[in-house]
């Protein structure tokens, strides 16, 4: 056998996961292999609720196309998505039928908060707004704005597939 | 032979459902494909909107109300600001008439273009939403011009407008209108004489005129079943009676009557916003000179001590509106908006009561669906235009 | 009409009159089939709350002759506890708003079909539109909903199929 048994860390973390010590280098690149894919097709759930809800329209159609970053695929099924883009304010009575949508995604699955009613209830500080949905789901990245522009939101999907790429699996 | 047992079948759709406009949960009882009845669930986006604003002062209500029916948001601070005016005893010069009316105009084409887009691609013309939003972010770029802001303007202010209309406004939207009867065409073109959408639309959530009365649908739905009430010819506001222009309507009551009577509507509008800028100079009045409520101009602000008092009371305790009530219609893209406002005489309102033409709507949805098939629910959410930010508030 | 009286309200826009309680159905329905009126769209029905004032709310209505091009402001004053009738009969549109008002300022609306809460949840607690009601409250969001089905109406279901099958 050509190859050398050089006994440091990184062997013995391979240990750990019950992989092959002698091919250290094959569990980065699965991790790699599988973040790139998750990151370049990312099929958000389509879940409007408000003013946002436009916008994120506007970023799905002609101008701005967000299939040029891989994520244009809203699928009407929160069973097939792995995105949820919260766009707009959330109610103390949508918040229930919020999280069933969310528990009916598969893993892995990501939340992107978007305007600032999603993120900390914006204007509306009252008694039908939940104040910020991280209250509700867990939220990985927040897009400030009244609705945001529709490059916001691409910048923020940027952003989470930056998190994908750097994430273990 | 054993007779055959038969049940009927409960569905739930929504509040998440795709073609719902956003949450609104319907629960469907079917024998079969046919809809026995049909009973609509809201308030899964209610904001509390119309509380909030009794903590604000007259002026912060704005940006509040824009938030109900976020695809007409300048109706609805139209609607507003009208009222309060009216309660002031404000008259506005005609210019800054001219451009609230081009502004409510283009406004109506923006709901109008998204409800094009969005009700043919939950029946199956998929490309038609990109169509539509190519010509939208056109009229989005006229709001950006205008106040920094593709969505909510808030432009529209009691006593006039924000600002002068910036450098290029003539530009930006001649461009528009030159662009978008081509345009219109070219949807029609792909919609009104494709036969698929026809037999999707023809006969199906058919609304005779008097129940559209019955149900408080005054807006598209009634004029699309004969009859021509329209607030901008029935109780003319701004300056809409030197205009000239059509009500649309049709006579079917249908999906498809809705449709053509919306694309006649953008017609029309698209004739009123060229008469409006025909008319509308590129710099001049932009607010009544009522200094109650119109802080001065910022040179004075700076070189008077009169007029820097009156800017500092208007921005720190915002101005009274004497002690009563209004309420003014205006003709909104869903049909008749209007807010209903009572003043005790300080300087936040004591109620704002928004008249939503969605609420309306829903309510009347059994009515128009039971009976159908369970495919043509889709449609007809789609024709009557609901916004649930305008249902629910 | 016969034996009523009305009193004026002041208003800036239209006219408006105060019905009593009582007389409200009648006198919608005369200005629905009376020739020269004929006010046939119900536009809203909504409530103000003047608190401290006795009594403490005006239930409005807003009318639309499309007809005549007319509109009217109908009002009644309603105390905590008051019933005011439905007008649902007149106007079927009457329906949904009614049931806002209940829900928003715990208006009770007497011979309603459906007087259910409309906008909040059917667990709330409370009138939000009521004056003594706070604009900002306080508490943990909710992230589950209350079974529809009772315990016992389970049994009852699972109880019902077996039979179901059975007979098959």
């Amino acid at each position: 056998m050509a190859h050398e048994h050089t006994h440091d860390h990184t062997h013995d973390h391979a240990h750990e996961h019950g992989l092959d010590p002698d091919l250290p280098l094959l569990t980065t690149t699965v991790e790699k292999l599988v973040n790139w894919a998750r990151k370049s097709a990312i099929w958000p759930a389509q879940f409007g609720l408000a003013c946002c809800a436009i916008e994120m329209m506007a970023m799905a159609a002609s101008r701005y196309d967000i299939a040029r970053f891989g994520a244009e695929v809203f699928r009407g099924s929160p069973r097939q998505s792995d995105l949820m883009i919260v766009a707009g304010r959330l109610s103390r009575k949508m918040a229930p039928a919020m999280r069933r949508v969310y528990d009916q995604m598969p893993e892995p699955k990501w939340v992107i908060s978007m305007g600032a009613c999603a993120s900390v209830g914006g204007v509306f500080d009252n008694y039908a707004i939940v104040q910020g949905v991280d209250q509700v789901v867990p939220v990985d990245v927040y897009v400030p704005g009244c609705p945001p522009r529709p490059e916001s939101l691409i910048y923020g999907i940027v952003q989470l597939q930056q998190k994908i790429a750097r994430s273990r699996i | 032979m054993a007779e055959m047992r038969t049940e009927t079948m409960t569905v739930n759709m929504g509040p998440q459902h795709p073609s719902t406009h956003g949450v609104l949960r319907l629960i469907l009882e079917l024998d079969g494909e046919t809809i026995k009845s049909a009973r609509p669930t809201i308030g899964y986006l209610h904001t509390g909107i119309e509380k909030t604003a009794e903590q604000k002062k007259w002026q912060q209500v704005i940006p509040l109300v824009e938030r109900m029916d976020y695809l007409g948001a300048q109706s609805n601070s139209l609607a507003y600001v009208l009222s309060v005016e009216k309660l002031l005893g404000l008259e506005m010069p005609e210019r800054v008439q001219d451009i609230r009316v081009l502004l409510a105009e283009l406004q109506r084409l923006a709901s109008h273009l998204v409800w094009l887009g969005t009700h043919a691609m939950e029946i199956g013309a998929v490309s038609m939403l990109f169509y539509a939003l190519r010509e939208r972010e056109l009229l989005m770029n006229i709001n950006e011009l205008v106040a920094g802001f593709r969505f909510f303007p808030s432009y529209f202010r009691v006593g006039g407008l924000r600002d002068d209309l910036p450098r290029g406004f003539h530009e930006a939207v001649t461009a528009f209108l030159d662009r978008f009867p081509a345009k219109l065409d070219e949807y029609e073109g792909l919609l009104t004489k494709n036969d698929m959408f026809r037999r999707r639309t023809e006969g199906v959530g058919v609304i005779t005129q008097e129940d559209a009365f019955a149900w408080g649908l005054v807006g598209p739905v009634s004029r699309a079943a004969g009859s021509d009430y329209d607030v901008r010819k029935y109780f003319p506001y701004l300056t809409y009676a030197n205009y000239d222009f059509e009500v649309s309507t049709a006579k079917e009551g249908d999906v498809f009557a809705r449709y053509r009577t919306r694309i006649r509507e953008m017609r029309e509008s698209w004739k009123i916003c060229s008469q409006a800028i025909t008319r509308i100079s590129p710099t001049g009045a932009w607010a009544c000179d009522d200094t109650r409520v119109v802080p001065p101009p910022k040179d004075k602000v700076y070189t008077e001590m009169e007029a820097l008092i009156q800017h500092f009371l208007i921005y720190s305790q915002g101005f009274t509106v004497p002690a009563g009530e209004s309420y003014v219609p205006i003709e909104g893209p869903r049909g008749e908006h209007g807010v209903y406002i009572v003043s005790d005489g300080t300087n936040r309102p004591w109620r704002v009561k928004m008249r939503p033409p969605s609420f309306m709507a829903i309510q009347a949805l059994p009515k128009i669906i039971e009976g159908g098939m369970i495919a043509d629910v889709i449609a007809v959410i789609g024709s009557t235009d609901v916004v649930m930010g305008d249902c629910d508030r | 009409m016969p034996g009523a009286s009305f009193e004026a309200g002041k208003s800036v826009d239209f006219t408006t009159i105060y019905v009593p309680a009582d007389r409200l159905v009648e006198t919608a329905r005369a200005l629905r089939d009376t020739p020269s009126l004929r006010f046939n769209v119900i536009i809203e029905v909504t409530a103000v709350d003047y608190l401290p004032r006795a009594p403490r709310f005006e239930v409005v209505y807003h009318l639309l002759s499309v007809p005549n091009r007319q509109r009217i402001r109908l009002k009644v004053r309603a105390a905590e506890g008051d019933l005011i009738p439905t007008i649902q009969e007149i106007w079927p549109g009457a329906g949904w708003p009614e049931r806002e008002v209940y829900d928003m300022f715990g208006i009770i609306f007497a011979n309603h079909p459906d007087l259910r809460r409309i906008l909040t949840p059917d667990d709330w607690e409370g009138h939000p539109a009521r004056k003594d009601y706070p604009v900002q409250i306080r508490k943990a969001v909710q992230t589950y909903e209350p079974l529809e089905v009772s315990e016992e109406e389970f049994t009852a279901n699972l109880e019902r199929d077996r039979v179901r099958r059975q007979v098959k």
